[in-house]
Order: structure tokens, then sequence, then C-alpha cells
């Protein structure tokens, strides 16, 4: 090989490394810095311009650099702020306890029905997501399948509802995007090396050491990404909250940030909110990551 | 203004009329105006988003546009028509439009029917940009309901004014409802589609009692079986009705009241509904609850046995608007449709399929005359329609109905700062 490598003409070689050398992967990763220029910092540059403006749709809007709308829009909806933070936090947790389980039990007990079964897990995605949520207020109505059993058993009293309670808005957003824990966690247990298990096995684990030692440390990058995947999304939604709620004390910041946008036209107000919201978020995330190491982020990201 | 009004005007235009006219409407400067943020590059950002009002013409100079621009325009044979859903008659395929066909018969203007409005606020945001750009939207009508969004179309030059000599049996036949409303003072830019009521509807087997009152919507023994409505327009009107106050003069003390009125209530509200209260109130899971006239009627046709109630106070009533937006391709053919559904066999036609408050009162005759003709099931339904309190009120209950608040902008944004944060809290 070095033989055949070195007696290569020297000339063509020179001629065709300095340029694949520097300036080709700058070209090669171009397109995907022209999507994230378009797609990400434009919109967000915009938003942020018009977050500071102030006036209304009639007279227009003007650069005032008006930095109060945040600290407006804080007064006036922290409220909703913390509850969708709150909403988030619970449902992202409802989703690991549900769905460890469920990746877990594929990966492992799966065997040869593995991808039978994860389509079941993609199956609801054939659905629209509104559709989908809204079918919940059918199941869960008063004089639903369900409620209406528990009244029959006398296991509630006759007032007893789910709907328009906070547990049936965490519910909806825990269905809604369980399967986007579900699917990184199984990435990362499908890769475990078994004969790992059995190495444990031998040096005197018993099964819950086994997995509390070596598979679920090595299921963390999935938890990891199943929890952005997950919490991001959930904590904006706001879908589930004015279908599956709509009471007093269950309006999400995502339903505040349409009123303002499409009811009130009052796009600064609406821009700064979303722009606090993705604050949090970012800063949030940022934060875990560093609690659980970026590169076990970067890597469950790489999968 | 002195100048123009000097120059000869007709005595009998109201000042509403003239302030309409005198808005330039056929603009063509304007080249950007307020932007669906789509359209705006970032440095257009940074400066600003520039505002939709554009300098007044003068009152002749604008009637001048105005002729001008109907002068210029004819007849297509072609109408895009953008309408609410289940707001128009079906044949016995629910494709069919009979009214519809009977239009293309007489006229040979083909319509394109196009269910695509299912809320003003949406539909605005998605029309706008494409306004705001000078563009045509694609509609030649679309129905728009009087209030904020309605304002907000008429302040932004985004509709054609009316061509008032294609309106003849508009002016012989329309009720006194729609003829020269509040928020259009002399048909400037709308025709009424329909009209209904903002009232109570309740299941009176569950309830157990009559309801009569805004104020029995606060009787804690019907804790979590009551809905109302998550907006900023009819939440607040009932409220308003509610402390004994009529909402079309109502002032600043008395928002406050409502609002109070509101928060009162808010540990006895089950939800606060968009247009799926409906269901809510069919399947039992609220009791009583905010509710449209023709929601109501419609739901008892299809079996349920719900009461609709105007309250003592008073209800709301609405009017949804058909208007020609800015740049449709087809603006003759638009107020040839809009004229002729004034006849009053088409306006039965009509009534017939929607069951709300038809603007042609004379309908009333022709739906008697197809109920005589009719048998069975639909015999019952037409003559339960023609003699419905819901489809034609009598005179004793349009008195109690008023219309919303006309709101300045300084005054929305207070009304919105009382109200939203009871059904969005």
């Amino acid at each position: 090989m070095t033989a055949a490598a070195t007696s290569a003409p020297p000339g063509r070689r020179r001629r065709r490394l300095p340029r694949l050398g520097k300036a080709t992967p700058y070209w090669l990763i171009l397109p995907g810095w022209l999507w994230l220029a378009i797609f990400f910092v434009v919109p967000i540059a915009i938003m942020l311009s018009v977050s500071t403006m102030t006036g209304d749709i009639a007279d227009g809007f003007k650069q005032t650099f008006h930095w109060r709308n945040y600290t407006d829009a804080w007064t006036a909806y922290h409220v909703q702020f913390v509850r969708s933070l709150a909403y988030g936090a619970i449902a992202t947790l409802l989703c690991i306890v549900i769905g460890y389980p469920v990746a877990y039990w594929i990966a492992f007990r799966g065997g040869a029905h593995k991808s039978s079964l994860l389509f079941l897990v993609l199956l609801p995605f054939f659905v629209s997501f509104v559709i989908r949520t809204q079918s919940w207020n059918y199941i869960l109505s008063d004089n639903g399948m369900i409620v209406s059993r528990l009244k029959d058993w006398g296991w509630v009293d006759q007032n007893f509802h789910i709907l328009q309670r906070p547990v049936a808005v965490i519910g909806g957003l825990t269905y809604n995007f369980i399967p986007f824990m579900i699917l990184p966690i199984y990435v990362s247990l499908e890769r475990i090396d078994t004969s790992m298990l059995e190495a444990s096995a031998d040096l005197y684990a018993n099964r819950a050491m086994a997995f509390l030692r070596v598979v679920f440390p090595l299921s963390i990058p999935g938890v990891f990404a199943g929890v952005l995947l997950t919490f991001v999304p959930v904590a904006s939604d706001y879908v589930n909250a004015s279908i599956l709620g709509g009471s007093t004390g269950t309006t999400m910041i995502g339903n505040i940030i349409q009123t303002q946008y499409f009811t009130n036209l009052n796009y600064p107000t609406a821009a700064a909110i979303s722009f606090i919201l993705m604050a949090i978020l970012l800063v949030g995330v940022f934060l875990y990551a560093r609690l659980l190491g970026t590169e076990d982020v970067l890597e469950a990201a790489g999968n | 203004m002195t100048e123009d009004t000097t120059e000869g005007i007709d005595q009998h235009i109201t000042p509403d009329l003239l302030r309409g006219l005198t808005s330039p409407r056929i603009s063509r400067r304007r080249a950007l105006q307020i932007g669906g943020l789509s359209a705006l590059g970032m440095t257009l950002a940074a400066c600003g988003i520039p505002g939709a009002q554009g300098s007044k013409l003068g009152l002749s100079a604008a009637r001048a546009e105005i002729a001008k621009f109907w002068a210029t325009h004819q007849k297509t044979g072609n109408l895009n028509f953008g309408n609410w859903p289940l707001y128009i008659d079906v044949g016995a395929n629910k494709s069919d439009h009979p009214s519809l066909d009977l239009f293309t018969k007489e006229t040979g203007i083909k319509v394109n029917y196009l269910e695509d409005i299912q809320a003003n606020d949406t539909f605005f945001a998605k029309i706008q940009p494409q306004l705001a750009a000078q563009q045509s939207t694609g509609y030649d009508i679309i129905v728009i309901t009087n209030g904020t969004y309605l304002d907000k179309l008429i302040e932004l030059d985004y509709l054609t004014p009316l061509d008032q000599d294609r309106m003849s049996n508009f002016y012989q036949y329309s009720s006194t409802l729609v003829r020269d409303p509040s928020y259009d003072r002399g048909n400037v830019y709308t025709m009424a589609w329909q009209s209904g009521m903002t009232g109570i509807g309740y299941d009176p087997k569950r309830v157990g009692h009559k309801i009569t009152s805004w104020n029995d919507l606060m009787d804690p023994a019907l804790k979590g079986k009551i809905g109302m409505f998550a907006d900023n327009e009819d939440l607040p009107t009932s409220a308003l009705f509610a402390i004994g106050v009529n909402p079309e003069t109502s002032t600043l003390p008395d928002w406050k009241k409502a609002a109070d009125w509101l928060h009162k209530q808010q540990p006895l509200v089950r939800k606060y509904y968009d247009q799926t209260y409906i269901d809510a109130l069919s399947k039992g899971d609220i009791w009583a609850s905010m509710a449209y006239s023709g929601d109501i009627f419609q739901a008892n046709l299809s079996g349920a046995t719900l009461e609709f109630v105007i309250p003592k106070e008073g209800a709301g009533i609405w009017t949804d608007n058909m208007c020609i937006p800015q740049h449709a391709s087809h603006p003759v053919d638009a107020m040839t449709y809009m004229d002729f559904v004034y006849q009053p066999k088409v306006a039965a036609i009509l009534a017939e399929g929607i069951n709300y408050i038809t603007p042609v009162t004379d309908a009333q005759q022709y739906i008697q005359a197809d109920a005589k003709a009719a048998t069975g099931k639909d015999k019952q339904t037409l003559e339960y329609l023609a003699t419905s309190p819901l489809i034609f009120p009598s005179a004793a209950e349009f008195s109690k109905l008023h219309r919303y608040r006309v709101l300045t902008k300084v005054e929305q944004i207070v009304w919105n700062n009382l109200f939203e944060p009871v059904y969005q809290s």
C-alpha cells in the first residue's frame, strides 16, 4: 500500500490536496449554514427587533427600544410562564416513567417484533395532532365511557370530571409527546452490548444492580435527548391547554402568545413573550447539558 | 372636510358615510404596508413596521375614484366566495347549494364556493399579508362578523366600497336591523349575510328550572356545569348585560364592574369555550352556557332538546357581513351576488338552510308557503322555522338586543386587559 501510494504521480496529488484541505469543508457545510441563517437567525433577529417596538397595527410599529415590553409581559404573565414550565416538567417526568419501560421492553424483549412494536409507537402520528387530542374529549367526557363507568361503580361522586382540570392537560401533553421519549431511549438501549449484562452477572450483580450500574448509565444519552425532545415542545404547547383545559387556571403561555398575536394584534408583546420563553428554555437546556455532560449529549444527538 | 361639504353634497348623507367616503379606498400609492412579518426584511424590521392608514383624500376625489373603479370593472362570469363552514343551504347531495345554482342559472356567473373561514381572527391573519402587499386575496366576497376585525378591515382600507347603484334589492328588502348599521353607516362596505344572537342555551332536563337571566349563570347549584365563551366580544358583552348595562353605551366603570362579575363567576365556570361548547352542551358536560341562537336551533333539529333564551337583561346581536376585499378580481360579479341574495325567495332558501336571523323579513312568507307545500318531517321543520323567534325575533325581543361596544384604539387595550385575564388565567 505504502509503495503504491508513493509511486503515484506526485504532481497530481499535490494539486488536489490543498483544495480539499481548506475551503472544501466550508463549501460543503454552506447549505447547512444557509439553512440556519435563513430559517433560524433571520426570524430570531426579526423577532428580537419587533419585541422592543411600540405602536399598533393601524399606525404601524416603530423601533423605540422599549425594553419594558419584556418586564410588562413578565409581570402580566409570569403565572402562565411558571405553569407552562411546571406542566412541561411533570409531563416530561411522566414520559420518562412510562416511556422508559416501554423502550426497555422493546429493546430487550421485542425480539423479532421490534420493528412492528416501534411502528406501533409511531402509528398515532398518522392521525393529526389536533384530532388525536380532540378524541380525548370524547373518551374523558363526563358521560363518556370512562367517567360514567366510575360514577356507576360509585368510585367518584356525581360531579366528578377529568376534563378541564390540570390533570387532563398534563395527561394530553404526556400522551402526545411520549413517542419522542420512547424512541431515543430505545436507540440508546438497543446499542447496549448484552455481553455487558453477562459480565455483570459474572461479577455477582443481581438484575437490579446490573440495571442500575450498567444499563441505566448507558442509556442516559437517550434519556437526555428524550427530555430535550419532549420538554421544549411541551412547555410551549397550546393545543392541549385549549382543547382539554380552558378552565380557570389551566392557561399555558402558548395560549397567551396566540391571543396577543391573533386577537390583540400586539406583535411586540407576542414577540417579547416568545423571546422570554425561548430564553428560559435555552438557559434550562444549557444548564441541564452542563449537569449531564455535553459529550453525552452530542453523542445522543449524533445518534 | 368643511371645504368638501360646501361642494354640494346631498344633505341626507350621514357623517359616517362621509367619513367612510373620504378615506382613500383605492390608493395605488402605498407600496408597502403593515406587514405579515413574513413580508418584511430584516432592515425593515429593525426600523419598524409601517402603518397602514393612508392620507385622507377629499370627498369628491374619493367619490370620483370609487365611480371610476366601478366604471372600469365589468362582469367576468366568475366569483370566488369565501364563507364559513355550514353557512349556506345544501341540496340533496351535500355538495350542492341550490341558491348558488339558481344564481348561476339567472346570471351566468359561476361560483367557486369556499368554506375557508373558521374564525375572524385567524382569517384576518391569513389575508392580511396579501392585502398589505396590495395583492389579491383570491376572494371576491368574504364574510366577516361586525366587531374588531371588520372595524380593522375598514380602518386599514382593506375593503372595496360597494357600488351603491347595484344594491336595489338590498334597499328594497333588507330589514332595519342590517340597513345603515352602527358598524358601517350607509352600508359603504358591507351587506349583511345573516345575523344571530348571543344568549343562553341550556338543557332544561338537567338544569331542572327555567333560566331567564344572565345571573342564573351565577347560580352555585350549577357549579362546574356552566360554559362561557373564550372571546373578548361576546363574553364582556354578556357580562355587561348581566350587570344591567347596555353594552353599546357602556363606560369604563361599567367594564370594571362587568369584569368583577366575571371574576366572581370564575369558580363556577367549567370552561371558556370556543365553538365546541355546543358539543359539550349536547353531551351534558355542561348544562347551561352562553350560546349562539343558530347553534341551539340546529342542535335541536338533529335531536337535542336544548332551549335558547334571550335573558331578561338583554342579549347581544351580531351580523356577519359580505364584503369585497381590495384587489378582488371579480368585483362586479360580487356585487351582483350580494344583491341577488336580498330577493325574498333567495333569502328564504338561505334561511331554510342556515337557521340564523335572515336580513330579509319578507322571506318569512316564502318559508310559510314552502311549509304548506311540504310534507312529513320537512313540513314540521319548516313550520318551526317560519314561526321560530330565533329566526324571526318579535319586536319585543328585538328591543332587548344590542350590539357590541365600538371601541377606540385606546379603549380596546383597556378592554382587552380587563377581560382577557378572565378567560386566560
